[in-house]
């Protein structure tokens, strides 16, 4: 759906025109019917990416295509829907009146329009601000309204540029939803975000750029390496006796009223635990393995020189 | 249909421009107060009143159409609600085009509105109303539609203060192109002839559009030259829209 081959932006800024490389040499492919979460750092590069790939700047070097056709084929955008970081719209119109001009300019037809606008209203929790002008809308109010406008074509392919920012929690659990939604019906997502428990959520691969370079790329599993970083056992009615039998497979304890919480790095080393807790008359209670989580993984990447 | 779309998207947004309303009511009041100041001398009265009349429609008009033209496409980018126009399938240059449109959209009804003032005033003073009165409206028309097409030219790379900066220029040399080649051929320094005979071939000669003294004092006008302003205003303005077309489509949005 989205392919890109040595992406490169050579921004100029000042008098002096010193160069600024936004991104450089970026390879990427998203597929059909996946949803794709595009990562790093404030100014490594995302949007600049995606206003590539809408056409709204134009790349130093190297091509990019969308659903097979290269950048600048305007057709293409009938199956696009895109929503910009901190949208923006015509804060005179209302709700309503800036999605009939939206669909003017989307061509559908006269007789759809209407009931597909409330449709869509009422999809990303905008029922009943239909009459509001656009300048009335709160921040979260203008990036549901911007989410509409991306939908409003039924696009095989949606970008978002950082869709869940100046959401509350539940406005981001809402577009999570959408996001899923647009997956069951076999649509394509990309797009940018900080906001990483939503990506683990959500995505089935990601792509991690730092610094306008594409770091890492792949399956949220693959890239987290299915490795475990320790183990958590919780257990009760141990002496301290046998707590000091334990204590050189033991990263650290933690006592919590009548329990204690072990930390265990090694499977052997837990295995053992687990033994010597029973054979003491011990209780186990739980033995949870603590996978590094993503945000670990994107601290690691996006530290790296 | 796109491009009838961004045009009436553009005049609501422009008819919420409190300039428009100031320059409209300023407009109206001098048309007003000429007839008012025409009632202290004899027999010239309607002159008077045409004479002002017809020149505060024109250069309200003008102003109307800076104003508004400078901010045409550079507040679409500036503001970026030019990001999701475009991700629509729409061509830079339908954009374009439906932006100048739904200006002049405005600059009609504009028009209309001072020239209804203009000819109630006249008509109030007992004159009858000649057809060349309109003919010289329809030719301020037209210097609207360059002025139009030269802001918008600056507005697609420039900021507003020096695109109005530039189009007032514009708007002044324009009306003294003559005066300059007069003088440059009358120069004695080579540079100055050649400068001259630049600034009269490359700027627009605005007073194409002048006949406001033909109405006061009733002679006739040919329609040839009417004709002639007209064509040439729309040319000088296609080719200073293809122009803005070609800047605007190589332009990144920042
Ligand atoms: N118009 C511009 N002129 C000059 N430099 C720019 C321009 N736009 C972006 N940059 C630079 O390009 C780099 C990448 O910016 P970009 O906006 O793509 O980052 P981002 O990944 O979207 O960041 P964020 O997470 O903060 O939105 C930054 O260093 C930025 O300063
Ligand atoms: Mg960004």
């Amino acid at each position: 759906m989205i392919k890109t081959k040595s992406l490169t932006k050579v921004f100029k800024v000042g008098f002096r025109g010193r160069k600024v490389t936004a991104l450089e040499g970026l390879d990427l492919e998203v597929k059909k019917g996946e949803i794709f979460g595009f990562l790093g750092p404030n100014g490594a590069g995302k949007t600049t990416t995606i206003k590539i790939l809408m056409g709204l700047i134009y790349p130093t070097r190297g091509d990019a295509w969308i659903m097979g056709s290269p950048l600048g084929d305007v057709s293409v955008k009938r199956r696009l829907g895109f929503l910009p970081e901190n949208p923006y719209f015509y804060d005179y119109l209302k709700g309503e009146e800036f999605l009939h001009f939206y669909a003017q300019l989307i061509k559908m037809p006269k007789r759809d329009r209407k009931a597909k606008i409330k449709d869509i209203l009422s999809l990303v929790g905008l029922k009943g601000a239909g009459d509001l002008q656009l300048r009335r809308y709160s921040k979260g109010m203008t990036q549901r309204i911007g989410i509409a406008q991306a939908l409003l074509s039924d696009p095989e392919l949606v970008i978002f540029d950082e869709p869940m920012s100046g959401l509350d929690p539940v406005g981001r659990k809402e577009v999570r939803d959408v996001i899923l939604k647009l997956r069951d019906e076999g649509k394509t997502v990309f797009f940018s975000t900080h906001i990483l428990p939503d990506v683990e959520m959500v995505c089935d691969r990601v792509g991690i750029l730092v610094k306008g370079r594409l770091r890492s790329v792949g399956n949220i599993e693959e890239l987290l390496g299915g490795h475990i970083k320790s183990i958590e056992i919780t257990a009760r009615g141990i002496s301290e006796s046998v707590l000091k039998e334990m204590e050189p497979l033991v990263e650290r304890v933690i006592k919590r009223d009548e329990s204690l919480l072990l930390s265990v790095e090694k499977e052997e080393d837990a295995e053992k635990v687990v033994d010597i807790i029973q054979s003491s008359g011990g209780r186990l209670y739980s033995l949870i393995p603590q996978r590094p989580s993503l945000e670990e993984y994107f601290m690691k990447e996006a530290g790296k020189r | 249909m796109k491009i009838v779309a961004i045009a009436l998207n553009t005049f609501k947004e422009c008819i919420r421009d409190r300039i428009l309303y100031n320059l409209l009511i300023f407009a109206v009041l001098i048309i007003g107060l000429s007839a008012v100041l025409s009632t202290l001398t004899f027999g010239e009265q309607v002159r008077i009143i045409i004479n002002i009349g017809l020149a505060a429609i024109n250069i309200f008009g003008v102003m109307m159409a800076i104003f508004l033209g400078i901010g045409l496409v550079y507040k679409e980018i500036d503001r970026r609600t030019i990001y999701t126009i475009l991700s629509k399938p729409i061509k830079r240059y339908e954009f374009l085009i439906g932006k100048f449109f739904g200006l002049l959209i405005t600059l009609v009804l504009n028009l209309a509105v001072m020239t209804a003032g203009l000819v109630g005033v006249v008509y109030l003073t007992g004159w009858v109303i000649n057809v060349l009165l309109f003919k010289a409206v329809f030719l301020i028309f037209m210097e609207f539609v360059l002025i139009t097409s030269i802001a918008m030219l600056f507005s697609c790379f420039s900021t507003p203060t020096l695109s109005a900066i530039f189009t007032l220029s514009f708007y002044v040399i324009g009306h003294l192109t003559e005066d300059i080649k007069f003088f440059g051929s009358k120069a004695d320094s080579l540079f100055a002839k050649k400068l001259s005979s630049l600034i009269y071939y490359a700027l627009p000669n605005l007073e194409n559009f002048n006949i406001k003294g033909f109405v006061v004092y009733g002679s006739g006008v040919d329609n040839s030259f009417i004709l002639f302003s007209t064509l040439y205003g729309i040319l000088y303005s296609a080719m200073l829209i293809v122009i803005s077309i070609l800047i605007f489509q190589k332009r990144d949005f920042k």
